[in-house]
């Protein structure tokens, strides 16, 4: 590969976007480490662990404006692909476990010593091992997204009815996890890690190692978004947004297109749901609830879609007003803000946070072209069509 | 109930026999039976069990029920045998007669399994002739369990004597059952109640017959096999005729919760996230109005539904009118956005429900027309089920009729086909709009009513059928009621059917995944409308 | 390829297409030869873009051949796959992609590698960047190349979406009422592009706007109720009995 998709793909604004990432990947673990609790510089570990959290859900979120900003699939059922890749990272991390659960059971985890199981099943094996868990956490959702998508794609179900049947998909995955004799633990799920790679899970050393490793997939998931939505595959994609059936008409294969960011974007989801697990310690069938798949399009709508910087800005705004909400008497009233989140947005605010600053700026600079070249030429010059009145509410 | 009535008639049992008296050889006869009491023994309380049934004395009934409960007691030193009656008098057990003296050392006399059987098999034979219907029907159904070989007699005596058909049919198949565990019973008899039992043809007929004592000769073994093996067919079709009823009314719950979506759907192409919410609204309507009756006026209890269907059609059909006023008008072609925000509204609504109510379970009760059931064949059939299915079809029905012949349903049938060629004909789409999704949210009140009556009243009542709703639509098609109605049927049916070899969840995966193959073939659903018009 | 069943470069023979018991298409037969302009013109409701749809494969035909180059069986083939052969079409409502620039538009149309690997490494070239050029030089978009395609007036848009269909580089070209909703001028100015365009390809115009058909000067194929009615020049065909009955009424 050349360099050049990257020089074209990092303009200033990714630049500094990945400028800002790396800086949290380094001060907030130093922080953590460095200094002492007393210091008025000290990250808690609590909040090393949070913000881990919500990196993980930024890599969610780009994983959904790739699809949905930039090829206009909306699915409500990433969270699926997010749980998937994390159930195949708490299968490592139960096999890490070893002879230390509460049975002492050196192969079975506790759930199966406990269900009277006297053997792991076959799709346990192997996870023991880090590169294969690894490699489980990319291939599981990428072959279900793709398998998915395959049937989805080449019989042209799109928009709303792709939105109900991704639904229902992970409502179904939701139901089956569920099951004890599916072998993921049931309701109870994955849960009570020792070890990852070694290093105590709960330590602090690890929970920053995990965080800067997270902020590094983040950087690196932004960066692939980037090269390929600046791409003329980027461009396809957008014209599959905008006019699919055009495109279809141009020669574009469209399904080949859309099947290709979906399983892409379906893998991201997994590498994120992949680093949650390990920083929160759990992972249970209500990670695949619709609920939990909407709200994540909420995050990239609230960003503002399409802009990739505004789904991970999003996915931490959203986050951290729910922690806020949550966390104390407002609880309640939560749902209440989420709920009215998803109206307003829709209504008031379609571009989002940084997709309408970008409107505001790219208007602006549109202006000043204006005026210059009225400046130049005769108003007669232009072809007779206004820019479009702008809108108050947008 | 039972305990109850027991009870009470084993109280008027006893009374009457203490006003009445008894015959002095009967008094030896039972007196010589009871002392097998004494023993502290099982296998001589068994004994005496059966002497005392075969005593013909009125008193065995009541002695007998007194070991039952534990209310007959005995004397080690004076070997007498006591009954303590309800009213913790003690009778003698012997006479009836309240016990000049009661001694010190009363016991209770103990029962053991064996013993136990022995007692429901001495009451089966000994209240085949009770005067009380019911009891001789219970009478008749405890020999048939027990298959005494000593209550042939009492039963060839009963079956004699009964006139209700039921009954007489009752103490024939138990007549026929200890019959062939009778090992002294001919051939020829036990034939003839293998043919009995394969008239019966239910899971206890099979039973039995499938566990026939040994001994039972050849001949009878090969036409109970045969027996056998049409009582499986026999029951096979039954449970497929069951499963077919399940499925009705499952599907008859779907179609109700589908069929507003379905409107909103083909009229104006919005998915409706909210419409769970909707359902929700019409139940909770539904506990409201169940609510003020039980302050106000029990005595209208029954018409609370009758009272809470308009109701929750004008409160969910009004809020559907408010959010499309309020917010999915703005959002008409964008139709995912419009999924998002009506996502927002469930949540508020769900919010704004368990704010109000709180977020328990609320008791919605049955009106009496609404409980219990009645039986056709071999399956059960209860009543609210048969309602909801009836109450649908009627909805269904009066909807059809609404888009057939009123003005509205000509405009909606119009939107629906081609929004833009109705509005250039003078229709005015917005108020259409309005008023479909009013009629879509409306109709879902009216599913509401109708959930509360089988499901828990609660804010996430809603979310439990949204997905499977849009599993109908998405089966069925848009734009055609029939599509829905087939739909929704088949969903349930299907369900119904798949859940004894795969169980519940697993069989709503498999119809999940189906779904999703069935639409590889059929995109638009079902029913779908063709033409240039949809693909634009 | 396999022996040409035809001379024709489009030939169709008993396309029959139905809607739900309405007959759009009925038993239609018409043969294209290379290198020819066709004008066709009828009714609303006549069939004529049902026809495009299965010319185009957006509609598969319940019976009937569709032959594309003496050879290629169309009913068989799906849009990309048809388009791919070298049939372009332009819709009767403009398409195009209205977030990119006007550049970007031809670029996503130019003959290229259109496979998803072809397009995730595909990087710009002079030779592209020239193609782009005389493209909107032949349509006259060339002064606002950088503009988004959803700001230009709609005789731009058309013009655009035909600069698309030349950038495909097709064989055969299907234009969907391209004088619709222009100026007069901006319909004089089409029908010479169009007949530039003609001169190394085979065009099929489908036209409600009688003077923009006679400026063409090409033969012309009447439709009613989805069958051909009269072929022939336009002053034949504007002759013909059945024509003047279903344009003006009976």
């Amino acid at each position: 590969m050349t360099p050049f998709p990257l020089t074209r793909a990092l303009d200033r604004g990714a630049v500094v976007f990945i400028a800002l990432l790396a800086a949290i990947a380094i001060i907030v673990p130093a922080l953590n480490l460095l200094t002492p609790p007393s210091s008025p510089f000290h990250v808690s570990t609590y909040y090393v662990a949070l913000f881990g959290k919500y990196i993980c859900y930024a890599l969610l979120a780009l994983s959904i404006d790739l699809i949905w900003g930039y090829c206009g699939i909306l699915s409500l059922g990433h969270g699926a692909f997010f749980a998937l890749g994390g159930y195949a990272m708490g299968m490592y991390l139960m096999r890490q476990i070893g002879g230390r659960g509460v049975y002492a059971n050196p192969i079975l985890p506790d759930f199966m010593v406990f269900l009277n199981w006297s053997e792991l099943p076959l799709y346990w094996y192997g996870f023991q091992s880090f590169p294969y868990a690894m490699l489980m956490v990319l291939l599981v959702p990428g072959a279900l997204a793709f398998v998915f998508g395959w049937f989805a794609f080449r019989s042209r179900v799109t928009g709303v009815y792709l939105s109900i049947i991704t639904q229902a998909l992970t409502f179904a995955l939701m139901l089956a996890f569920f099951r004890n004799n599916f072998g993921f633990g049931g309701n109870n799920g994955l849960t009570d890690f020792k070890d990852i790679l070694g290093f105590n899970v709960q330590a602090q050393g690890t929970r920053a190692a995990l965080f800067a490793t997270s902020a590094l997939a983040l950087i690196l998931g932004f960066v692939i978004c980037r090269v390929i939505v600046t791409s003329k595959l980027g461009k396809v994609l957008i014209a599959i947004r905008d006019a699919e059936t055009r495109t279809r008409f141009l020669g574009y294969r469209v399904e080949s297109y859309k099947l290709f960011v979906f399983t892409l974007s379906a893998c991201m989801a997994g590498v994120a749901g992949a680093l949650y697990v390990p920083q929160v310690g759990i992972i249970n069938p209500s990670e695949f609830s619709p609920a939990n798949s909407i709200e994540a399009v909420i995050w990239v709508a609230v960003g503002g879609r399409g802009t990739l910087v505004g789904a991970a800005l999003g996915a931490f705004v959203v986050n951290y007003a729910k922690t806020v909400f949550t966390s104390g008497m407002l609880a309640p009233y939560w749902l209440f803000l989420l709920g009215g989140m998803f109206v307003a947005v829709t209504l008031f605010l379609p571009r989002g946070i940084v997709g309408t600053a970008n409107y505001f700026m790219e208007r602006r600079r549109e202006n000043h072209r204006a005026q210059a070249s009225a400046a130049a030429e005769s108003a007669a010059a232009e072809d007779g069509v206004a820019a479009p009145a702008p809108r108050p509410a947008e | 109930m039972r305990v109850v009535r027991h009870g009470v008639s084993s109280l008027i049992v006893m009374l009457w026999l203490v006003l009445i008296g008894t015959s002095a050889a009967q008094a030896q006869d039972i007196e010589s039976a009871l002392s097998g009491f004494t023993a502290d023994s099982f296998a001589d309380t068994d004994s005496a069990v059966g002497a005392v049934a075969r005593s013909g004395s009125p008193l065995a009934i009541p002695v007998i029920e007194a070991l039952q409960e534990g209310r007959l007691l005995f004397s080690t030193q004076q070997k007498r045998v006591y009954v303590r009656d309800r009213t913790g008098a003690v009778l003698d057990a012997a006479t009836g007669k309240p016990a000049a003296a009661v001694p010190t050392d009363l016991s209770p006399v103990r029962l053991n399994n064996r013993v136990r059987r022995a007692i429901d098999a001495a009451l089966g034979g000994l209240t085949l002739l009770s005067p009380d219907p019911g009891r001789r029907l219970d009478a008749a159904r405890a020999v048939f369990k027990s298959k005494d070989p000593n209550a042939i007699e009492a039963l060839v005596a009963a079956i004699k004597k009964e006139t209700n058909p039921n009954i007489r049919q009752a103490l024939i198949e138990a007549h026929a059952a200890v019959v062939l565990f009778k090992p002294d019973a001919s051939e020829a008899e036990k034939i003839e109640a293998v043919a009995v039992m394969r008239q019966r043809g239910d899971q206890d007929a099979l039973g039995l017959l499938s566990s026939l004592p040994e001994g039972t000769p050849d001949g009878v073994k090969r036409t109970a096999q045969d027996a056998i093996a049409a009582i499986q067919t026999n029951l096979a079709m039954w449970s497929g005729v069951q499963n077919v009823w399940y499925g009705l009314s499952l599907g008859s719950v779907l179609l109700l919760a589908a069929i507003g979506l379905a409107i909103t759907f083909g009229v104006m192409g919005v998915i409706n996230m909210a419409h769970g919410e909707m359902v929700m609204l019409g139940a909770y309507t539904t506990f409201v109005v169940q609510e003020l009756i039980r302050a106000h006026n029990p005595a209208l209890f029954d018409y609370s539904l009758p009272i809470a269907i308009p109701l929750a059609f004008i409160v969910a059909g009004a809020v559907g009118i408010l959010i499309e006023r309020g917010v999915i008008r703005f959002l008409y072609g964008r139709p995912l956005e419009t999924l998002l925000a009506t996502w927002g509204i469930s949540l508020i609504l769900q919010q704004t429900v368990r704010t109000v109510f709180g977020p328990t379970n609320k008791d919605v009760g049955n009106p009496s027309w609404m409980s219990g059931a009645f039986e056709v064949g071999y399956i059960t059939i209860t009543y609210n089920r048969l309602w909801i299915i009836v109450f649908t079809m009627t909805i269904f029905l009066l909807l059809l009729a609404m888009l057939r012949f009123t003005h509205l349903g000509l405009e909606m049938r119009a939107v629906t086909q081609n929004r833009a060629m109705a509005a250039s004909m003078g229709i005015r789409t917005s108020r259409v709009d309005a008023l479909t999704f009013g009629l879509g949210s409306g109709i879902a009140g009216l599913a509401g009513v109708a959930l509360s009556q089988i499901d828990n009243v609660s804010p996430n009542l809603g979310q439990g059928y949204i997905i499977d709703s849009f599993m109908v639509v998405v089966f069925g098609g848009v734009g055609n009621l029939w599509g829905t109605l087939v739909g929704a049927f088949t969903l349930g049916i299907a369900n119904k059917f798949l859940e004894p070899y795969a169980g519940a969840v697993l069989a709503k995966i498999a119809i999940l995944v189906l779904i999703i193959l069935f639409i590889q073939k059929r995109p638009r659903g079902l029913f779908a409308l063709k033409g240039r018009a949809i693909e634009a | 390829m396999e022996d040409k069943i035809t001379t024709s470069i489009l030939y169709l023979s008993g396309v029959n297409v139905s809607f739900d018991g309405f007959k759009a298409l009925n038993n239609l037969s018409l043969a294209v030869e290379d290198n020819e302009m066709r004008a066709i013109i009828g009714p609303n409701g006549a069939g004529k873009t049902t026809m495009m749809d299965v010319i185009t494969g957006k509609t598969r035909p319940s019976t009937g051949d569709v032959l594309f180059d003496g050879a290629a069986d169309l009913t068989k083939l799906d849009e990309t796959q048809i388009a791919e052969l070298g049939i372009g079409r332009k819709f009767q409502k403009p398409t195009v992609f209205e977030m990119h620039t006007v550049e970007d538009n031809i670029l996503l149309a130019l003959k290229a590698d259109r496979r998803v690997r072809g397009t995730l490494f595909w990087a710009e070239t002079t030779e592209a960047d020239t193609r782009i050029n005389s493209i909107l030089e032949t349509v006259r978009l060339k002064a606002v190349r950088q503009r988004v395609a959803g700001s230009l007036s709609h005789g731009q848009k058309q013009w655009l979406e035909i600069g698309m269909l030349l950038a495909q580089e097709p064989k055969l070209l299907l234009v969907d009422e391209p004088g619709a909703g222009m100026t007069d001028a901006e319909t004089r100015q089409t029908a010479d592009l169009l007949k530039e365009i003609n001169r190394d390809k085979t065009v099929i115009v489908v036209e409600h706007d009688m003077t923009f058909v006679r400026d063409l000067g090409v033969k012309v194929t009447c439709l009613h109720e989805g069958t051909v009615i009269a072929e022939g020049s336009i002053d034949q065909v504007s002759e013909n009995e059945r024509v003047i009955e279903v344009y003006l009424g009976r």
